[in-house]
């Protein structure tokens, strides 16, 4: 069994040991209900956003390296079939929030790679017209609500958006994802209590890949069964693997429709790795980790090649099929690096604008001559 | 002297200090095993051992409050924040127990802990990891607050700063942790509450701190050069306690002042500053008192308009060239 749930914490724990030598597995996800039901088309998307994750973040680490991206960058590479899976099952009615690790996500629920690089060149077309960067990409068109730099901070806003689905008799859930070194934030914790008290329909996604930062998860947590904690808040939990689309779509589904159901939270764990250094600027985060340990991941767990790997054994795919979807992936990331170079910076006037609503509305308050801004 | 790096001096204060008192120990995200986010505590936790530099999971509250408390029995926690605007996640530990522990005790609580890390911007990091929170840090009583800008203020106010009996953030620079400056070898400290003069001058004071100091020395040279006019730079280097003396003989002496901070304006360190000069020096003014500060906005992303938005040698001496006329 590659899921977990609800077993007495002494077996969980085991479970949550074995995690980086998974043995075979001995469930099928593609056989799922949810994951069957998927036509060819949808299954072929799956591998588009997951590789077109992949390809954007290979541009960007280039155009980070050529001097063109600044601040931080954290790729997602890696953990590209987390975000894809579980945005696939977003309803017109599903939000979602994330951590600074958020190029994924954005990616997922269609933003452009447009928007996405020239928001990390700090360039006037980018989603947030330069002013958040790599780690506040926004599209709230889109259900999307952020890119959140501070770690832990977005979860209170994740179940904020569930409170307000639920206040409005909406039948939605919030997505909160955040990493395996965030569940020690005090935010987060109290965020799980009142979900659950208040039976608001979040669910919060641990995207574990094992390290926060330079710290292993076995330094930073003292029991290494992270979803477990949901126990001690009487909410549901799940641990699962993340290498394969279709177990987290199968394990996911449960969650949100439980949330969407019956508005009840849910935590849900999900075991994944990160190939690159914490941000670009860890470079060597070889150091805290095994060069093996990560050839292993690679090897056998990578989410590009699972997925590809069962679309040509099932025949939905084939070998041209796939390396053209490759392709164009390639050449949208390297079209969007263009339009990130040619686009023009914001002016001057642009760094106190969106500050204040009523500013920017010219409210009769703003008007009168009320005192806003210094200068 | 030999020359070295803002980092390396703020590493051998630290150093120093865990080898002159067993009860100085460091806490923070990765300051041990990883060195240090940005490497100021390279190399301590191999000499030192897990005992003296400790690793922190992401609970920034948590370590806060804990020091604090370790404190109270004699401990003397220097608490690194990887980035100053994290101690947002800790403002209750920050800004209320340590702060105000030691009045609510009647004195009997004391609280000497250091809390430091980078508190800057010019990094192109965005709003939520640009913080500048000297002012909210010094708008609360019983904390005391220092920012060096060169290596030998940094080595010497950090070893003042674990002497100290009260609670003292000290607010490092990551734009300044790779610039070099002479350090003595020998065992020195800055006094709290004294405020450098980087350069003597007549027409014109500019009152600074932090990085925002270096760079109002450089417009100086320009102001001197280009425009005729001689320009003292004061480098507050404490912001609480403050040398109100050395501010005020400046101002009287050129009549004019200049201030420049790298904070955002509302509410900042200088317009305590402004308050005092104008309080206390009134009749000696030539002209009103001026500021340079970031511009009143989040810190935004983009590097071109955050290089404009936090003060710059062309801002000051455009400003400059104003408080003259
Ligand atoms: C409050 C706060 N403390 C520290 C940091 C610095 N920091 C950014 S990411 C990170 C590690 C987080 O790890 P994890 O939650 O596992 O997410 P991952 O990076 O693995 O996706 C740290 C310490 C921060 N941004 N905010
Ligand atoms: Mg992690």
């Amino acid at each position: 069994m590659a899921t977990t749930k609800k077993k007495i914490a002494v077996s969980a724990k085991k479970q949550a040991q074995s995690n980086t030598s998974m043995p075979g597995k001995s469930k099928n996800f593609a056989t799922a209900p949810i994951n069957e039901s998927l036509s060819n088309k949808e299954k072929i998307d799956l591998y588009r956003t997951i590789v077109g994750i992949r390809r954007f973040e290979e541009r960007s680490l280039r155009a980070y390296n050529q001097g063109k991206i600044g601040g931080f960058l954290h790729l997602y590479i890696g953990q590209e079939s987390v975000a894809a899976g579980i945005v696939s099952l977003m309803g017109k009615d599903d939000h979602i929030i994330t951590a600074y690790r958020d190029h994924g996500h954005a990616l997922a629920v269609g933003m452009s790679m447009n928007e996405c690089m020239a928001e990390m060149y700090g360039k006037h077309t980018g989603c947030s017209k330069g002013k958040g960067g790599s780690m506040h990409f926004f599209a709230p068109d889109k259900n999307y609500w952020g890119g959140h730099g501070i770690v832990a901070g977005q979860t209170p806003l994740g179940a904020g958006l569930a409170f307000a689905l639920k206040y409005k008799g909406l039948k939605g859930c919030a997505l909160t994802f955040l990493g395996d070194g965030a569940v020690n934030q005090g935010s987060f914790m109290e965020t799980l209590n009142l979900a659950s008290l208040w039976d608001i329909p979040v669910v919060f996604v641990i995207e574990n890949n094992g390290y926060s930062m330079g710290t292993s998860l076995k330094r930073s947590s003292a029991a290494e069964n992270l979803a477990h904690r949901a126990e001690g808040f009487d909410m549901e939990w799940e641990v699962c693997d993340g290498h394969d689309v279709y177990e987290v779509r199968e394990v996911a589904n449960r969650a949100m429709t439980r949330a969407r159901e019956k508005h009840k939270p849910f935590l849900l764990e999900i075991r994944t790795y990160r190939y690159r250094g914490h941000s670009v600027a860890d470079a060597n985060h070889e150091k805290y980790r095994t060069k093996e340990e990560i050839e292993e991941y690679k090897r056998t767990k990578d989410p590009v090649n699972v997925i590809k790997r069962q679309l040509l054994d099932d025949g939905t795919l084939t070998e041209d099929e796939a390396k053209r979807i490759d392709q164009e992936k390639k050449d949208e990331a390297e079209a969007s690096a263009k339009f990130a170079e040619d686009s023009p910076v914001a002016p001057r006037g642009e760094i106190q604008t969106d500050v204040y609503w009523e500013v920017d509305n010219d409210t009769e308050g703003n008007l009168k001559g009320r005192y806003f801004f210094n200068d | 002297m030999p020359l070295i790096t803002y980092r390396e001096a703020i590493k051998q204060a630290l150093d120093e200090e865990i080898l002159r008192d067993e009860n100085v120990c460091i806490m923070g995200e990765e300051v041990a095993e990883y060195n240090g986010a940005y490497k100021v505590t390279e190399g301590l936790w191999e000499k030192h051992g897990d005992k003296r530099l400790i690793d922190t999971p992401i609970s920034e509250a948590a370590f806060s409050g804990l020091a604090i408390g370790a404190s109270a029995l004699g401990i003397r926690p220097v608490v690194e924040l990887m980035f100053m605007s994290f101690s947002y996640v800790a403002i209750d530990q920050l800004f209320n127990n340590a702060s105000f522990c030691r009045y609510m005790s009647g004195g009997l609580m004391n609280i000497p802990i250091v809390v430091r890390g980078p508190a800057n911007g010019g990094t192109n990091v965005g709003a939520t990891h640009s913080h500048t929170p000297e002012n909210m840090v010094a708008n609360h009583p019983g904390l005391k607050v220092v920012c060096p800008s060169n290596a030998y203020d940094a080595k010497g106010l950090m070893k003042a700063a674990i002497r100290d009996n009260d609670p003292v953030f000290v607010m490092e620079n990551t734009l300044l942790y790779g610039e070099k400056w002479e350090v003595p070898e020998e065992d020195y400290i800055v006094e709290l509450g004294v405020a450098n003069i980087l350069k003597e001058g007549t027409d014109l004071t500019i009152v600074s701190h932090g990085r925002c100091s270096m760079i109002s020395l450089n417009a100086a040279k320009t102001l001197e050069e280009i425009h005729g006019v001689s320009v003292e730079v004061v480098d507050l280097r404490s912001i609480r306690p403050l040398d109100e003396e050395t501010i005020l003989n400046s101002v009287k002496k050129t009549h004019r002042a200049l201030l420049v901070e790298e904070n955002k304006p509302y509410c900042g360190v200088d317009a305590q500053i402004s308050h005092i000069i104008q309080l206390k020096a009134f009749d000696y003014l030539d002209a009103p008192v001026h500021r340079v500060s970031a511009i009143d906005a989040p810190q935004i992303y983009a590097k071109e308009l955050e290089n404009w938005q936090i003060p710059n040698e062309e801002r000051i001496i455009e400003m400059a060239l104003k408080a003259m006329m």
